[in-house]
């Protein structure tokens, strides 16, 4: 772990940056020391409409995880669109449960096809072990019933993140929750026939494969442990 | 222009969706509206709407004709901006019975009127379309120079160059070739994308596959998009990795995992490429 003098240098650099490309380095040294005291400057930098160094900021809270949750959902800005989009993506990517609201909101309703494609991916990495377990099955449960009205996004690259969602929700709790995966599982036939889009039939039939193979890797192990 | 690059230019100016102004139009109103005189400007929107919205009508396809052959719309200098849109919109209407009509577009004195007839071709696939496209490339690289005053080539070489490709014309390699030392980025990228769709040879491809590492971003997007447009598997990783908007990248991904899938149908199993153009996608979302 880098020192907190060196990352209070790292931070100089960022506001004291006077070209975007001089931004991008600096936001990506930052970024590169996954150090929690980097974290409302990278929050910062996601208001700065520079797409690259927001990019590198995003990776860089992403890596940081649990501990930018938080300061996160603290500095949601209702009124810079891109700042908040930005932050749902960091989000999206870090899957700490108490953003699961925001991402459900994010994916059904965002004008914007990338913010939604992003918040229908993060719905699929929720940490399921950091939730009650008096409240795992209700937020599984609104997980996928959000996930499946994604999945008949008008946009098919947003389709195409609603399936990675479900696929890595089925295999989240594929020894949990034998119910949802079925759904899952039938979610995926019916798309895998009717959606227009051959990328998103493509990645269908790859995530049944995933879902398969892990379902089977399961059934091997309870057999040679019996 | 294919209805891939058409999605990918839609995306680049921000039009994910079609807004509600777009729709207030209805078809018999649009046909209405290309068919009266007094408004050039309902005129003019209404080619476009039809082509838009894909109205292949025959009354709708009638009024584009008449339209390609309007005197009375004209722009400060001296171009046909009805005409333009006209022959834009027959490209995606997707009916053959107006080729010669687009063809005699390409002797037309105005520019754009040229170019959206060259890319129409391309979209209808008609090979008659072959020879006349070939004549635009009269006089070989040599000849390919910027007119004076005016932001564009003597021909519309970019779109002429890449309905060749789409159009298989084979015969037409040897006079594309040259091309590929224009002196603008977009006229090599053009003939390198059709020299790949006329060879498949792979060194086209990396051809565009350099242009992913230029400086410029606008470049970047063009290359982007001419992969995609070809599908030139050896590029992945190459537009997984370059400097663009991920939305862009993904589209780009889209085209070649659909390209490879018309060879290698899904329901003979995924294949390898296929996971690994999917996985990259998955890391862009």
């Amino acid at each position: 772990m880098v020192s907190t003098e060196k990352v209070k240098g790292l931070i100089q650099e960022v506001e004291g940056a006077d070209s975007s490309d001089k931004l991008l380095d600096a936001v990506k040294a930052l970024a590169a020391v996954r150090h929690e005291a980097a974290i409302p400057t990278l929050i910062d930098v996601l208001r700065y409409n520079n797409p690259g160094a927001a990019v590198a900021a995003v990776d860089g809270l992403i890596d940081i995880g649990q501990a930018a949750v938080t300061p996160l959902l603290d500095n949601l800005d209702g009124y810079n669109y891109g700042a908040r989009a930005w932050a749902t993506r960091a989000l999206a990517g870090i899957g700490d449960p108490r953003a699961l609201g925001l991402l459900v909101e994010a994916a059904i309703t965002d004008f914007s096809l990338s913010v939604r494609r992003a918040a229908a991916r993060g719905l699929g990495n929720i940490i399921w072990s950091k939730v009650p377990d008096e409240e795992i099955e209700s937020k599984q449960k609104q997980v996928l019933d959000t996930l499946l009205q994604v999945a008949q996004d008008p946009e098919w690259v947003v389709r195409y993140a609603a399936v990675v969602g479900l696929q890595n929700l089925a295999l989240s709790v594929v020894s949990s929750n034998s119910g949802l995966v079925q759904q899952i599982i039938g979610q995926f036939s019916e798309m895998s026939i009717n959606d227009p889009e051959i990328a998103v039939r493509a990645r269908v039939k790859m995530a049944l494969e995933g879902i398969g193979n892990r379902g089977r890797e399961k059934e091997e192990k309870l057999m040679t442990n019996n | 222009m294919s209805s891939f690059e058409e999605n990918f230019q839609s995306l680049q100016a921000g039009a994910g969706e079609t807004s509600a102004d777009e729709s207030s139009l209805t078809v018999e109103k649009a046909i209405a509206n290309l068919q009266q005189r007094e408004d050039k400007g309902d005129r003019y929107y209404a080619a476009w709407w039809l082509g838009r919205f894909r109205v292949n009508k025959p009354e709708a396809i009638d009024a584009l004709l008449e339209a390609l052959e309007d005197e009375t719309d004209r722009a400060p200098d001296g171009g046909y901006p009805l005409r333009r849109n006209a022959a834009k919109a027959l490209g995606k209407l997707g009916d053959v019975r107006v080729v010669p009509a687009l063809i005699e577009c390409l002797n037309s004195a105005d520019y754009y009127v040229r170019e959206s007839a060259a890319q129409s071709l391309e979209m209808l696939g008609d090979p008659r379309a072959i020879p006349p496209l070939i004549n635009l490339l009269d006089g070989g690289v040599e000849a390919a120079i910027q007119v004076a005053s005016k932001p564009h080539l003597v021909q519309p070489y970019e779109a002429v160059l890449e309905a060749l490709g789409t159009l298989k014309a084979t015969e037409a390699i040897e006079l594309i070739e040259p091309f590929l030392a224009h002196f603008r980025e977009k006229v090599q990228y053009a003939a390198a994308r059709a020299m790949y769709q006329l060879t498949a040879k792979g060194v086209y491809g990396e051809r565009l596959v350099a242009a992913l590492e230029g400086n410029d971003l606008q470049l970047r997007r063009s290359a982007l998009m001419d992969l995609g447009a070809i599908g030139y598997l050896g590029a992945a990783e190459a537009i997984a990795n370059t400097l663009a908007e991920n939305s862009l990248k993904i589209i780009s991904l889209r085209g070649l995992l659909a390209h490879h899938l018309e060879n290698n149908p899904l329901e003979s199993g995924l294949s390898d490429e296929s996971l690994r153009i999917m996985q990259l996608m998955d890391q862009l979302l």
